[in-house]
Formats: structure tokens, C-alpha cells, sequence
């Protein structure tokens, strides 16, 4: 395998784990930005420093931010939070990447839901190329197994995509407690953010299930949010899983897509069946043409499980 | 990755028999050859079909891709096949209601399911447990004819939509 230099905007979780697990999948990072700080070195930069640098002073180093991504590299990676509508700044980073024919690997959803068409636009226009396999299911590889199918030969995608929705529930349906209760727990303990908004309200998951239709439509419709349909989980009352218990379901927060569309919205499901995963697992079905039903699993969330998915993608643009 | 073709569950299989001797026996060799573990057999002798047939009810345990095995070798040995999983005759919807189902009058609410949705009530739970002020849920068991789930459950979602009431609906069509 060949090593690429790697630029990495953002030092968010993802961000800093692609930093420290880079030297292991053998590439080199040549620079580092967060929103408002750069460090750039041509022969790679000292890892170990720039993460205790953030961690220490919020800053990565004495550069521009603009300099990072102006600088000498091979993959751009885009690992900064995820906005909609313009999905700046990311959609520019991805942009000045490509205008530079360079490869860029987002792990940011907000460009690939919300300007798919154009980024593709761009990648068609660029010796560089685009891969976001982190921005859907984390560790889990979605985008790689249909792009090994073929997007023509998965006809639909379903499953669980947010994890700290699946832990609220799965909570609820196990302890009996009501919402309000599980999402205080679960911002205990660091599975659900102090606005869990994004989450609980089924957009992070529309997110993934958008990105998942415009590559299964391959080219011929574009998606964004809102051509979702999206119901969240902070309505459900503890009595609603109790009557889908006794009945042997349970209730998932699940996102369909096809090539003609997507929703999101708490579902009845078996209580046995492959999509009642619990905890923050994720889980996809892909139902596909000619080999019946995929399920794949895993951790669909976290700084090193996004990495992984970030780090493989720079691998095989580089190979 | 899973190929195991999904956990072991429960599957029915309604068969109408011509009768004759060996007609059971010929019906269910098939399951076990595919791997199937009969789990029990409802032979209802003496009620004939309108065809003349006699219905029998197998129950079989095992994963849901070996059930269809099961149901293609079972058509390909020449046994009718009524209902296996999703192709039945009178399908199944459980639905669950949530919202203030008391104050906005469930016995309208479903009498409109039933002439509007075309669908029949089966079962109904309902859990209130804090009184009429606060949310409540239900579960609503229905029967709907063959392939119209999907319609039923738009009409369904248009009636709670009227009374603000929220649906929570199982996945549709071919996907369970």
C-alpha cells in the first residue's frame, strides 16, 4: 500500500482520530485545521503534539486555516460538524480540494445530503475524486458493499442509523422508563449530546438515509433533507413500547430509502428480529436484486469507529 | 456481515390437501428436507374448502430465507400453498396509536379505520395509565385484504393526522 499525505480539516472527534491512526494505516498527515487554527508540515506533523496542543491550548497550531488546505497533500479529509442547507464550510473545503485535483474523503454529511449533484459536478470537472463512506453507519462499510454490488443491484436500504436514538429506545423498552428519563441517562453518560436535537428528532439519520438514496438513485434524482420524511422519537410514551412488547415488537427509530425516496420514523418491529438492535449499534439492510437480504452491523458512531471508515476510503483512492 | 438468513422464528403455513392417503405425509416431507422443524400441524379433518380441500395449518421454526426454500419446495412437489408469511390471503397490520386518544373519541376513531380504511378490528389494548389529561397509546390489530396494507395504512395516517394522534406503523410491505 502506498502512504498519502493527508490534510485534515477538523479536530473534532473524527478529526483527531484520523490524526493518531493515519502512521498506522501507513499514510502521512501534512496538515491539520480546526475552525480557526493550522499546523502544516510538508514531512508530516508531530501527531502526538498537535493533539495535545488542541486538547491543552484549543488550538492545533500557529497556522491559517486556509494554509492547510492551500498546502501540499494527496486526500483532503473533510471532518468538520456537519451543517445543512449550504453545508458550509465544508462544501468549500470539498471544493477547493477538487479545484486542486485533489482526492477528498468527507466524513461531514451536510454536502453529500445536501449538494450531491453539485459535488459530483465538481468531481466530474477534477482529477481528484470524491469517497464518504464514514458520513453513513461509522465503521460500518454501507457505501463500499453497494458500490461492490452496484447500486442498480440494491434495490432498497432500511435499518437503525442513529445510536443514541437506538439506545433512548432500547432503554425505554428494557427498563420501562419513560423518555425524558433514558435521555437524561444517556447524556451521562456521553451517548446523547446536551442538545440532543439531531438525534432524537431523526434529522442525523434522515442525514445517512439521504445520502444512502442519492447513491442508490446514481445520478438519475438527487435527494436532500428535505425530500425526507421524518418523524423523531421524543413523542413515544413508555405505554406505546409495553403494548409493542406484549405483542412481541418493539419500536426502532428506522430510515428507509429506495431510489425514489426516504423516511425516518419510529417503526414496530419484531423484538427478535435483526433490526432490533440494541444500545448504540447501528444495523443496515440492503435488499438486493439477485442475493436476497444483506444485514450488516456494527458501531455506527465514535471518533476511532469513523476513522476506520475515513482511513480505509484514503486507501483506496491512493492504491 | 450475516448470511445466516436472520434468526429462527415462527412461520405458518396454510396448505388445502385433495383427499387422499399420503397426502399429509407428502405435504410435509418437503419441510424437514429443507431443514425445517415442525413445530405443530392443525389437519382440520371434516372442514372442507370451498374447493373441496382440507385445510391444514403447519407451524414450522426456522430462519426466515430457509422458510422460503421450504414454500418453493412445497409448490414445486405439487402442494397448494394458501398463505406463507407475507402472501396471505387476510393480511395482518398491528399499528400502535399514541396521542390523547380518550379526548379525541376512539370509538369514532376507529369506526373511521374500519369504513374508511377498509379493515377490520381484531384486538385492541389500551394503556392510559395517567388518566385522560395525559398521552395514551393503543395497539390496533387489523385485517386487510391482500395487498392493501400499503393503502390502509395512508388512510390510517390521514385519520390520525385529523385528530393529531401518531402513528407508529410497522415496516412496510416485503420489508419484514
Amino acid at each position: 500500500m502506498s502512504g498519502a499525505r493527508l490534510c485534515v480539516l477538523g479536530a473534532g472527534a473524527v478529526g483527531r482520530s484520523v490524526v493518531e491512526l493515519a502512521e498506522e494505516y501507513g499514510h502521512t498527515v501534512t496538515a491539520v485545521a480546526d475552525s480557526s487554527s493550522a499546523v502544516v508540515d510538508p514531512d508530516g506533523v508531530d501527531a502526538e503534539a498537535v493533539l495535545q496542543r488542541k486538547s491543552d491550548e484549543g488550538v492545533v497550531g500557529e497556522a491559517d486555516p486556509d494554509d492547510a488546505v492551500g498546502g501540499a497533500y494527496d486526500v483532503l479529509v473533510e471532518a468538520t460538524p456537519t451543517t445543512l442547507g449550504d453545508a458550509e464550510p465544508g462544501f468549500s473545503h470539498v471544493k477547493q480540494g477538487l479545484e486542486r485535483d485533489k482526492h477528498v474523503v468527507l466524513a461531514n454529511k451536510g454536502p453529500v445530503a445536501e449538494r450531491y449533484g453539485e459535488l459530483r459536478e465538481l468531481e466530474a470537472d477534477s482529477e481528484g475524486k470524491i469517497r464518504f463512506e464514514a458520513t453513513v453507519g461509522g465503521a460500518i462499510p454501507i457505501l463500499s458493499t453497494i458500490e461492490d454490488f452496484g447500486p442498480t443491484h440494491i434495490t432498497a436500504a432500511r435499518g437503525v442509523l442513529n445510536g443514541t436514538a437506538n439506545f433512548i429506545l432500547s432503554r425505554m423498552a428494557a427498563e420501562g422508563l419513560d423518555y425524558e428519563h433514558v435521555l437524561a441517562e444517556a447524556q451521562d453518560l456521553g451517548v446523547a449530546e446536551a442538545d440532543p436535537t439531531f438525534d432524537v428528532e431523526g434529522i442525523d439519520a434522515a442525514l445517512k438515509f439521504v445520502i444512502l438514496s442519492n447513491v442508490l438513485a446514481d445520478g438519475d434524482q438527487e435527494f436532500t433533507l428535505e425530500d425526507a420524511v421524518v418523524d423523531g422519537i421524543t413523542d413515544i410514551p413508555g405505554t406505546a413500547l409495553d403494548l409493542a412488547a406484549e405483542d412481541g415488537r418493539t419500536i426502532r427509530l428506522i430510515g428507509e430509502s429506495t431510489p425514489e425516496g426516504v423516511s425516518v420514523g419510529p417503526r414496530l418491529v419484531p423484538a427478535d428480529g435483526p433490526l432490533s438492535v440494541t444500545g448504540t449499534l447501528n444495523i443496515v439492510q440492503l435488499e438486493t436484486t439477485h442475493a436476497g437480504r444483506l444485514n450488516i452491523s456494527g458501531r455506527g458512531a465514535g471518533g476511532p469507529e469513523t476513522a476506520t471508515a475515513v482511513l480505509s476510503d484514503v486507501s483506496r483512492l491512493v492504491d | 456481515m450475516s448470511d445466516t438468513g436472520g434468526e429462527v422464528q415462527t412461520h405458518t403455513v396454510r396448505l388445502e390437501l385433495v383427499d387422499e392417503p399420503g397426502e399429509l405425509l407428502r405435504a410435509l416431507e418437503p419441510i424437514s428436507e429443507a431443514g425445517g422443524n415442525l413445530l405443530s400441524i392443525y389437519h382440520e379433518r371434516g372442514n372442507l374448502t370451498p374447493r373441496g380441500h382440507i385445510p391444514v395449518e403447519v407451524d414450522i421454526s426456522c430462519a426466515p430465507t430457509r422458510f422460503e426454500t421450504i414454500v418453493e419446495s412445497l409448490r414445486e412437489a405439487g402442494v397448494n400453498v394458501v398463505q406463507a408469511g407475507s402472501e396471505r390471503y387476510d393480511e395482518e397490520l398491528v399499528v400502535i396509536l399514541v396521542g390523547h386518544l380518550v379526548d379525541t373519541d376512539l370509538s369514532d376513531t376507529l369506526k373511521q379505520i374500519e369504513s374508511c380504511a377498509d379493515a377490520s378490528l381484531t384486538d385492541l389494548s389500551l394503556s392510559a395509565p395517567r388518566g385522560r389529561d395525559e398521552t395514551s397509546s393503543a395497539r390496533l390489530r387489523l385485517k386487510t385484504r391482500s395487498g392493501t396494507n400499503g393503502d390502509a395504512l395512508a388512510k390510517l395516517q390521514e385519520i390520525a393526522a385529523d385528530k393529531e394522534l401518531q402513528v407508529i406503523q410497522p415496516l412496510t410491505e416485503a420489508s419484514q
